[in-house]
């Protein structure tokens, strides 16, 4: 089931009740297509659980649309909806079992579709069985870890055959190792039951390695849609390019001058571009180290972790406090040198402009500097 | 004994001293007078000891009357102030924007004496050559016949007592029962209302269950409380609770001790041992009960 937000805007009445708003999310529109797995991502406050509000039917839209394929769901409430939901707490029923948590849904269907004790239990191993906690019926939510209990919610939320499955920060509770196993967990339940998912989430490693798309948002507004790695490339500006990847994008404060692309009095690049003031963020790995690089930074520490090399310096336009350089071992930085030199892969040499934060799309001069 | 099992010890000596003078010691006591018979207060004598002073408490018809007046007491009172101050706190609940003004004003008799309630009741309900009481002047206005509730028919009085009863206990439960509902998760109603569960069934699946602790914690303290029933009583009825026939098992106690028929220290211990008897036995089935009822965490 395709999900078709259409300018989509949440105001919530400030808490100085002066009668202004605080808007929540601010025209929204965009797209998830058919049995795709989307990570809504953002940073804390930014709106994005609202969002998923809005499409559980749990917040109702100031303005806009909400389509389920062809469906206008704007109005309906959740259980019309055909939407199942796993809360960040899981919101389990502690004082009921794992097999009466995952039934509940199911007693609350009536007329036509109201269902036998035994096609209740046989729908709620089914959902079990997915999740593959058929195993622990018996227990109560407290019986179980956090993965286990993760587990249960997504089985209530799934019982239904719902149209849409979302999760609200469906891993922060875990531990780091459970939190990659249930990724690869949520990943599958998805690929099987080809449920359309929306997920949300701060973390840009978890929505980037499991999502088939991510929409980045700030502050309300949409920032990009895309593939992880699209979107990872190719940020449309300075937020999204800084939200997404670790170790972060390194920011710089830089110009260009006579199509040259300076930062500090180092002119690092030509580019086919006006003068103008800019930010210049380069990805950990665009860095290649070279003695007859022109881009100098003052050497910290070299850290050898397993495949790669990452080279930890200072440079007084940097806005992060190091720059960190990711290179391959096959180059050996001397660690007592005073200084480092590196080349710039233009690809990986992404400008902004300094007042807009919006992305140049520039053409690089392959010329010696 | 060495110094560290010792230790604990020496740290409980305070407690266990104050405790056995102030509660063991009476408690065996009040037992001792219980079974001597013919005890006479003023020369500390007694002729022997038996279970007569028992037998004499249990065919003393104030002691029946005490007994029956407590049991109704007990029975409408705590089901009715419990059910009550559910229902008022599902209300504040659900409106936050009155609520803190409502739970002051519920909280009110809470923090009134006793007695000065006592007396607003009586000027409410009693019926004197000067005034039919306030009541009773709402009673005419809708063209009913007026009823002493002071002196009159004993249901009258009763229902002036249970009425007493429930407003003075109401301020404690609801402050108990809306701190409760307030620290239910509110993401479980979230998640059920996702699955579209109805109003009746999120109340009864999920509500009641999890404020289900507090609800028995008032339940067990009402009863014990209503059995212990006596100054409220005074405060409405005056002193000589026997001939109003309103009295309670405690009233019957101090009466027995020090009223103007007392000085019978062995039948007021008989009395008070019967009591005790009551209370735990009641208490020991509500345990029972609820432990298939109650959900803890």
């Amino acid at each position: 089931m395709k999900i078709v937000l259409d300018h989509l805007t949440k105001r919530f009445p400030n808490r100085n009740k002066d009668g202004g708003f605080v808007t929540a999310v601010s025209d929204f529109t965009f797209e998830i297509p058919d049995g795709k797995l989307v990570g809504l991502l953002g940073p804390s406050g930014c709106g994005k659980s609202t969002m998923l509000n809005m499409i559980c039917g749990l917040e109702v839209p100031s303005e806009g649309r909400i389509y389920f394929g062809e469906d206008d769901v704007t109005e309906l409430p959740p259980e019309n909806r055909g939407v199942g939901m796993v809360f960040q707490s899981y919101a389990l029923y502690p004082h009921l079992t794992v097999m009466q948590n995952i039934t509940f849904p199911l007693e609350n269907l009536k007329g036509k579709d109201k269902l036998t004790k035994e096609q209740m239990k046989a729908k709620a191993l089914e959902a079990a069985r997915l999740v593959q906690i058929e195993q622990l019926m018996e227990r109560k939510p407290s019986e179980m870890s956090g993965g286990q209990q993760q587990r249960v919610a997504i089985a209530r939320a799934l019982v239904k055959k719902p149209r849409v499955l979302l999760l609200d920060e469906p891993l922060s509770n875990l531990d780091a190792r459970l939190r990659l196993q249930t990724r690869e967990e949520i990943r599958r339940i998805q690929k099987e039951t080809k449920i359309t998912t929306v997920f949300v989430t701060h973390d840009q490693e978890e929505a980037m390695s499991i999502s088939d798309l991510i929409v980045v948002m700030s502050a309300g507004v949409l920032q990009q849609i895309g593939k992880p790695q699209e979107v990872y490339d190719d940020p449309v500006n300075l937020f999204v390019a800084k939200f997404l990847g670790t170790p972060a994008i390194n920011v710089f404060t830089g110009k260009i001058r006579n199509h040259r692309l300076f930062i500090g009095d180092e002119p690092v690049m030509h580019v086919q571009e006006d003068d103008r003031e800019v930010y210049v963020g380069i990805r950990p790995e665009g860095f290649i180290l070279d003695e007859n690089g022109p881009f100098t930074c003052a050497l910290n520490r070299v850290e050898v972790m397993g495949r790669d090399t990452s080279v930890v310096s200072t440079h007084p336009l940097c806005e992060n406090v190091v720059v960190r350089s990711i290179i391959s071992t096959e180059d050996k930085p001397d660690p007592d040198a005073q200084d480092v030199h590196f080349f710039l892969k233009p690809q990986k040499t992404l400008l902004f402009d300094r007042n807009t934060q919006e992305r140049i799309y520039y053409h690089e001069v392959p010329e010696a500097l | 004994m060495n110094t560290r099992s010792l230790k604990p010890w020496l740290y409980l000596l305070p407690a266990i001293l104050f405790l056995t003078a102030f509660m063991v010691y009476p408690l065996f006591d009040v037992f001792v007078y219980s079974v001597e018979e013919g005890y006479n207060f003023a020369s500390q004598t007694y002729s022997g000891t038996g279970i007569y002073n028992y037998s004499y408490v249990l065919h003393d018809q104030y002691f029946l009357q005490a007994v029956k007046n407590t049991f109704i007491l007990v029975i409408i009172t705590v089901p009715l102030s419990t059910g009550i101050a559910l229902l008022i706190s599902l209300g504040l609940n659900s409106l936050p924007k009155l609520k803190d003004l409502y739970q002051t004003i519920f909280f009110l008799p809470y923090v009134t004496n006793t007695l000065a309630v006592g007396l607003v009741f009586m000027i409410l309900f009693k019926k004197t050559p000067y005034s039919e009481g306030f009541v009773n002047l709402l009673i005419h206005f809708f063209g009913g016949e007026s009823v002493d509730f002071i002196e009159g028919p004993y249901w009258a009085k009763m229902f002036v007592m249970c009425f007493y009863t429930v407003w003075i206990v109401l301020p404690f439960k609801i402050l108990i029962l809306t701190s409760a509902l307030a620290s239910v998760d509110q993401d479980l109603y979230k998640a059920a209302k996702v699955d579209g569960t109805s109003r009746l069934r999120i109340f009864y699946k999920i509500t009641l269950p999890m404020i289900s602790p507090m609800i028995f914690y008032l339940i067990i303290t009402g009863f014990i409380g209503a059995f212990k029933a006596y100054s409220d009583v005074v405060a409405i009825f005056g002193v000589n609770l026997n001939a109003a026939g309103m009295n309670t098992i405690v009233g019957y106690v101090y009466d027995m001790l020090y009223g103007d028929s007392g000085g019978y220290p062995s039948f007021a211990s008989a009395a008070a041992l019967i009591l005790f008897a009551i209370v735990l036995t009641i208490t020991c089935i509500n345990l029972l009960v609820s432990r298939k009822k109650v959900y803890y965490d």
